[in-house]
């Protein structure tokens, strides 16, 4: 890292996971190179891991992340009980599956609503979150919290899915439904946006492999892979459900992939549901023995990977975790370097970082090194843009 | 013929322990000095996808298990290294083979101080400027 002071304007969301600075290089409109700067948040959750017993590491690593709490956890779990060969009840693989699609539902809206924010669609922001809430209603209702839901457990689930409260969900989803048919054509048939994402921040599909990246950004450029098809865990392989995946590698691929995936995750909660067996949670593991095992769920992101290894004390010696945005926001010094400025907020915000992250950029000039923009003015910029097409194009606002 | 087969075909001699743990999760001792070699048959020909790395302070030396995935089989082949020289750790980096790993050996070579001979870019990642030089937090003994 070079040691020339940056000072980025705006505001900082030290609360928010995964904050990273980027350094844009630009001549002229065009950026030429990016530096990303990560750590900012780093809290050594790996060596902190080492220091608490098995139960309390998975409370610990639903803290990653406050968007895919549940996918942390539910790695975890998996790794252990890889490592330990645990069998978990049935009824407790369905829970878990219904948890983490809920989890995808509500962080692909999120996503949806800030993509919309940053291209100056303020309405989809709105819309989006607004269909959001719901969602997080029903975890309220089922876990006793809005997030950080504090369901997965070594062997099970901590809390039973209650017969009375499954007409409420179900209802949710059916509420969900033309929502998301809204969402779907608002950016399928609408040109502005359109001429906003098609083409712009690709990822080609040999970029994407040698990246490695994962999840809807690996899916829109061609790399038909999904951990829950491929080494399936929970209940993904008792219910039918299709990967979704595009070709262009594009901003709208990626969106596309994540309003489909709205589908799948809904009709998968719905045979969840539906096909649940009555029985144990839980499979009370008392010991974890020594040994090594690997658990990856798939998160809203992609591949979310754990490895734990034990010396036969109700420690891990070493916890190893690996979040998707760990590949997919690496993968940005190819999709972003060659595009316009006015396109860096969305290509950057594309891998569904947190939207700190943006907020966190600067452009520097080439020549001089000298600072002439922050994040919002970046976003502004990106809005004015699309206001400008629609003044061309003549599209919805 | 399954992955399983043709790596252990292509690797021969060069796989020192084999070990299965469970259907889809595999663990193949090599010799560090066979480290390129091997992973570049595993990403370049054989189409694996490198999902990450991790790096282990042992009372033996430094363990690296770099994990590979068989999307099709859902298969994690993890490569087992050992470097005994717990003074003075390295190993040739994979980051000029594929730039997914540039990101983990930087941070393996700040948290754990191993040496990632060819990296083209070996700074910090996570760690703060003023993080004391030669202290390496995952370390077990300092």
């Amino acid at each position: 890292m070079s040691h020339k002071v940056v000072i980025p304007i705006g505001p900082y969301h030290p609360l928010q996971e995964e904050p990273e600075f980027f350094r844009l290089y630009v001549e002229g409109e065009r950026v030429v190179d990016i530096d990303i700067i990560i750590g900012y948040n780093h809290r050594g959750i790996e060596e902190l891991s080492e220091h608490k017993h098995f139960d309390q590491v998975a409370f610990l690593v639903e803290r990653i992340c406050g968007i895919c709490s549940t996918s942390h956890p539910f790695a975890f779990c998996l790794a252990v009980e890889d490592l330990a060969k645990i069998e978990v009840p049935e009824r407790a693989l369905y829970i878990r599956t219904i948890i983490a699609e809920m989890e995808r539902i509500h962080s692909h809206l999120l996503w949806l609503g800030l993509a919309g924010h940053f291209i100056g669609y303020n309405t989809v922001w709105m819309w989006a979150w607004k269909y959001r809430e719901p969602i997080l209603d029903c975890f309220e209702m089922i876990t006793g919290n809005r997030n950080h839901y504090a369901m997965m457990k070594i062997g099970g689930v901590r809390r039973d899915i209650k017969d009375e409260d499954i007409p409420a969900l179900k209802k949710a989803l059916d509420d969900l439904v033309p929502a998301v048919d809204m969402f779907k054509g608002a950016v399928m048939d609408d040109p502005v946006i359109q001429a906003r994402l098609k083409g712009i921040g690709i990822l080609t599909k040999q970029q994407a492999i040698d990246w490695a990246v994962v999840g809807p950004t690996a899916r829109a450029s061609g790399i038909n892979i999904d951990v829950r098809r491929d080494d399936p865990y929970g209940a993904y392989d008792r219910v039918s459900w299709n990967v979704i995946a595009e070709k262009d590698g594009d901003i709208f691929a990626k969106t596309v992939v994540r309003i489909l995936e709205l589908y799948e995750s809904i009709s998968i909660i719905r045979q969840c549901l539906d096909k649940m067996p009555k029985g144990e949670i839980d499979a009370n593991v008392k010991d974890i023995p020594a040994g090594e095992g690997i658990g990856r769920v798939e998160a809203p992101r992609g591949e979310c990977f754990h490895y734990v290894r034990s010396d036969g004390t109700n420690r891990p010696i070493r916890h190893k975790i690996r979040a998707p945005s760990y590949m997919n926001v690496a993968s940005n010094k190819v999709a972003a370097v060659g595009q316009t400025i006015s396109d860096t907020t969305i290509t950057l915000a594309a891998v569904d970082p947190c939207y700190c992250c943006t907020e966190r950029v600067v452009v520097l000039d080439k020549a001089t090194d000298k600072k002439i923009m922050n994040g919002w003015d970046l976003i502004k910029l990106s809005q004015e843009k699309t206001e400008q097409l629609k003044k061309t194009i003549g599209g919805k606002s | 013929m399954s992955i399983k087969e043709q790596i252990r075909e292509k690797l021969g001699s060069k796989v020192i322990d084999w070990y299965q743990h469970s259907s889809r999760r595999i663990y193949v001792s090599i010799k560090p000095k066979d480290i390129r070699e091997v992973a570049s048959l595993l990403f370049n020909e054989l189409k694996l996808r490198f999902s990450i790395a991790t790096g282990l302070d042992t009372p033996k030396g430094f363990e690296i298990l770099y994990h590979f995935n068989f999307d099709k089989s859902g298969e994690i082949i993890s490569l087992r290294v050992l470097l005994e020289d717990k003074k003075n750790p390295q190993i040739d980096s994979l980051a000029t083979l594929f730039p997914a790993a540039e990101w983990i050996e930087r941070e393996m070579w700040e948290l754990l101080g191993i040496n990632f001979i060819g990296h083209p870019n070996l700074k910090r990642l996570l760690l703060s400027d003023e993080w004391p030089e030669g202290k390496y937090p995952l370390r077990h003994q300092q």
